[in-house]
């Protein structure tokens, strides 16, 4: 009798236990729900170098370099970007010759000499790749704000898609790492549109964009693709792309998305190349190892129990 | 690791080794004829994992340590170097990041494991608590190595946790400037936490050393939470356990071989890849997964000290586990009322881990809360009430008899496990 009645207690216990862990979890979701309706939530897009087999497409990062050399690097600096990079396997592999002539186009401050004074020398292939301005308060007294440094911007932002997604963009097949320049192509792309109707006016010096979160979709930097297309969409200069390559808006926050995510990972080739080999190697090795073990352990069902 | 050996060596010089240094008789004994249940399931294999864990994250982090600059104004882009120029340094790097995540999925399988089969419980309560020892060391080490990158939530998450100790009475302040070397966290701090990051897994090692040896006292708990009583009930550790541990970490290095190729950025925080800056506070300062559940208990307790108590108090209360529990059936499969509050307990922790992630604001810290009181409700008054309640089922008599059934054979109830509730004393 008092055992069932202890039993009675403890399952009610356990009940009152369960209901509590289940209102934590709705309070949860309640929070969840308030969120900004105005937010573009970034699409995840078609990448060349995403999946198992990834690679960068050498004719995009060629044309997202001259979008980063002729726009963005105006401002941004890529402290991490080496001169060299550009030539290198699994890269926009430029030529020698062509890295070579493109640094020697810059002025890069070297020294001090034999007498003790800083002097200024064409660049070469091994220099970074130099910014427009001496220092960080420079770049901030002329632009207003300091620019992110680009060499890791791809891997700096990202999407998040909450969860469940975010189990499942770890899985094979559902892979996906490239919600840095998924992000940077909404914000080129999606963002700047007109704040909706009712928004508090975006004061001087800042610009509307509905991909940025946390700052009431205020951005510093106006809209980068206008340096290079007319208001009516028409590219300003038509040989700006020198490959035959379609020049629109879209086009051109592609090419310089992928090539930030190769500024941000540029042994991403080599990486899922001798990844797939490792894996290849594991999987056979994991294999042998069960039958090993199957082979081993086999026979001892059938001996008698000890009792 | 214990009794005398029985390993003759074959070779005329092995046997002259063998009367010096005895080196080889201790390894045959403990790892070659020592004699673990044959009821093993797949989740004792992860300790054998473990320890190879530890093994590569200090060649990794030797390796790793050759290129790196403990230099708050070098740091950061020491770690690019790696990246970038290193010849395959981008593999050292994410070996070693990836791999301390892998420690600690590892490490909770492990310690979950303990808790649902028994493992604390007599005569392994030192094994146990060597244990939990282990794991404070592993947090400390993952903490400090966390801050070397020098991003901005190393920098950021070293803050907020060495602000944690100003929180102490009297001397917090003190204590605090003491751990940072200066009035806030900086070069000298990071220069610490290298020289720690690069001790402690040598104490880690030692303690394991020790953890291994007192586990070979008594052998290996078992599902079935019976002691081996003849040799039917044991396999000898090679090729048995050996065959089984290769395959599955054989297993397990398929699923970290993933994420350090396909994944890599997965488990690595993107505010991270920001140099460190001392004037600009990240919207979201968040440790990793592996620390969540208890930045979620740190941040749901009103009162900074108290919630301090709390966070260490979460993880203190392991080591009286097997004081805690008065259950006297080590493994939860025949304690029906455990499983049910094992399972919350799973629940409630992952649940802690969610909410760690999120804003500590609204429902979240309502939430919170309410995990945090399940938290040590279990501890403190469910697992030693539960020995006196719960009516466990049967157990049977043997390991022998739970591999191969008994039979048609009745159970037959060992001394030690009674059918009736075990009323203490």
């Amino acid at each position: 009798m008092l055992k069932t009645k202890k039993v009675a207690f403890m399952r009610k216990f356990s009940s009152l236990a369960a209901a509590s862990l289940l209102t934590g979890l709705l309070a949860v979701s309640a929070v969840h729900a308030a969120e900004s309706a105005d937010t573009v939530i970034p699409e995840h897009q078609q990448w060349s170098f995403a999946g198992v087999y990834g690679h960068y497409d050498k004719g995009q990062l060629q044309r997202g370099f001259k979008v980063f050399k002729e726009v963005c690097s105006q401002c941004h600096q890529a402290s991490q970007l080496v001169f060299r990079n550009l030539d290198e396997e699994g890269g926009p592999e430029f030529s020698k010759a062509q890295v070579a002539a493109l640094a020697a186009t810059f002025q890069v401050q070297d020294g001090p000499n034999d007498a003790g004074d800083m002097f200024k020398r064409p660049g070469r292939p091994s220099d970074n790749y130099p910014w427009n301005f001496a220092n960080e308060n420079a770049a901030k007294a002329a632009l207003g704000a300091l620019p992110p440094d680009m060499s890791e911007l791809a891997k700096a932002r990202t999407v998040e898609y909450g969860f469940p997604w975010f189990l499942i963009e770890a899985l094979p097949f559902f892979v996906n790492e490239e919600q840095g320049p998924d992000y940077i192509y909404a914000l080129l792309t999606k963002g700047y549109v007109d704040p909706p109707k009712g928004a508090e006016p975006v004061p001087n010096g800042f610009y509307y964009n509905a991909v940025i979160q946390g700052t009431q979709h205020r951005i510093k930097m106006p809209n980068p693709l206008a340096a290079l297309f007319n208001a009516d969409g028409s590219p300003q200069d038509p040989k700006f792309y020198t490959d035959g390559t379609v020049m629109t808006q879209d086009q051109v926050a592609r090419d310089v998305s992928a090539f930030l995510m190769w500024a941000a990972e540029p042994k991403l080739e080599e990486r899922k190349k001798f990844g797939f080999r490792v894996m290849t190697f594991l999987v056979v090795l994991a294999g042998l190892l069960y039958f090993v073990k199957k082979k081993v352990w086999a026979g001892l069902k059938d001996e008698s129990p000890a009792v | 690791m214990s009794g005398p050996s029985t390993y003759v060596p074959q070779s005329a010089l092995g046997r002259w080794f063998e009367k010096r240094l005895p080196i080889m008789g201790l390894v045959h004994s403990s790892f070659v004829v020592f004699p673990n249940p044959r009821n093993l399931n797949y989740f004792w294999t992860f300790g054998g994992i473990l320890s190879f864990m530890l093994v590569a994250q200090i060649i990794t982090g030797v390796t790793l340590a050759m290129h790196y600059v403990p230099d708050a104004k070098l740091a950061f882009d020491s770690v690019e170097h790696i990246m970038r120029d290193v010849n395959f340094g981008w593999l050292l790097r994410y070996s070693h990041a990836i791999g301390a995540t892998m420690f600690f999925l590892a490490v909770y399988i492990h310690m979950l494991r303990g808790l649902y089969y028994g493992s604390y419980k007599e005569p392994r309560e030192v094994l146990w608590i060597l244990g939990v020892i282990i794991f404070l060391l592993m947090m400390a080490t993952a903490f400090m190595g966390y801050v070397l990158p020098w991003g901005q939530m190393s920098f950021w998450g070293a803050t907020v946790i060495t602000n944690l100790f100003s929180a102490i009475p009297l001397v917090g302040s003190t204590i605090t400037t003491w751990l940072w070397g200066g009035y806030s966290v900086g070069g000298p701090t990071l220069n610490r936490f290298f020289a720690l990051h690069y001790l402690l897994p040598f104490m880690i090692a030692g303690v394991v050393v020790l953890h291994v040896w007192a586990l070979h006292v008594p052998g290996s708990n078992n599902p079935a939470g019976v002691e081996p009583q003849t040799e039917k009930d044991t396999l000898p550790f090679h090729p048995y356990f050996t065959a089984k541990d290769a395959f599955a970490l054989s297993c397990f290095l398929v699923f970290f071989a993933w994420f350090v190729f396909f994944v890599p950025d997965y488990f690595l925080n993107p505010a991270n890849v920001i140099e460190a800056n001392p004037l600009v506070t990240p919207q979201h300062i968040v440790p990793e997964w592996y620390f969540l559940p208890y930045y979620a208990i740190l941040r749901a307790v009103p009162n900074k000290l108290i919630g301090v108590i709390a966070m260490f108090a979460s993880i203190g209360l392991f080591a009286f586990l097997p004081w805690l529990d008065t259950s006297k059936i080590r493994s939860g499969k025949y304690r029906p009322l455990f499983r049910i509050f094992f399972w919350a307990f799973v629940a409630c922790v992952i649940g802690l881990g969610y909410l760690g992630s999120m804003p500590p604001e609204g429902g979240y810290i309502i939430a919170s809360r309410i995990l945090l009181s399940y938290y040590f409700i279990f501890f403190i008054l469910i697992l030693p009430m539960l020995g006196l309640f719960e009516t466990p089922s049967k157990v049977p008599a043997s390991i022998a008899e739970a591999v191969l059934g008994s039979g048609g054979a009745a159970y037959v109830q060992p001394k030690n496990a009674a059918a009736e509730p075990n009323t203490k004393g």
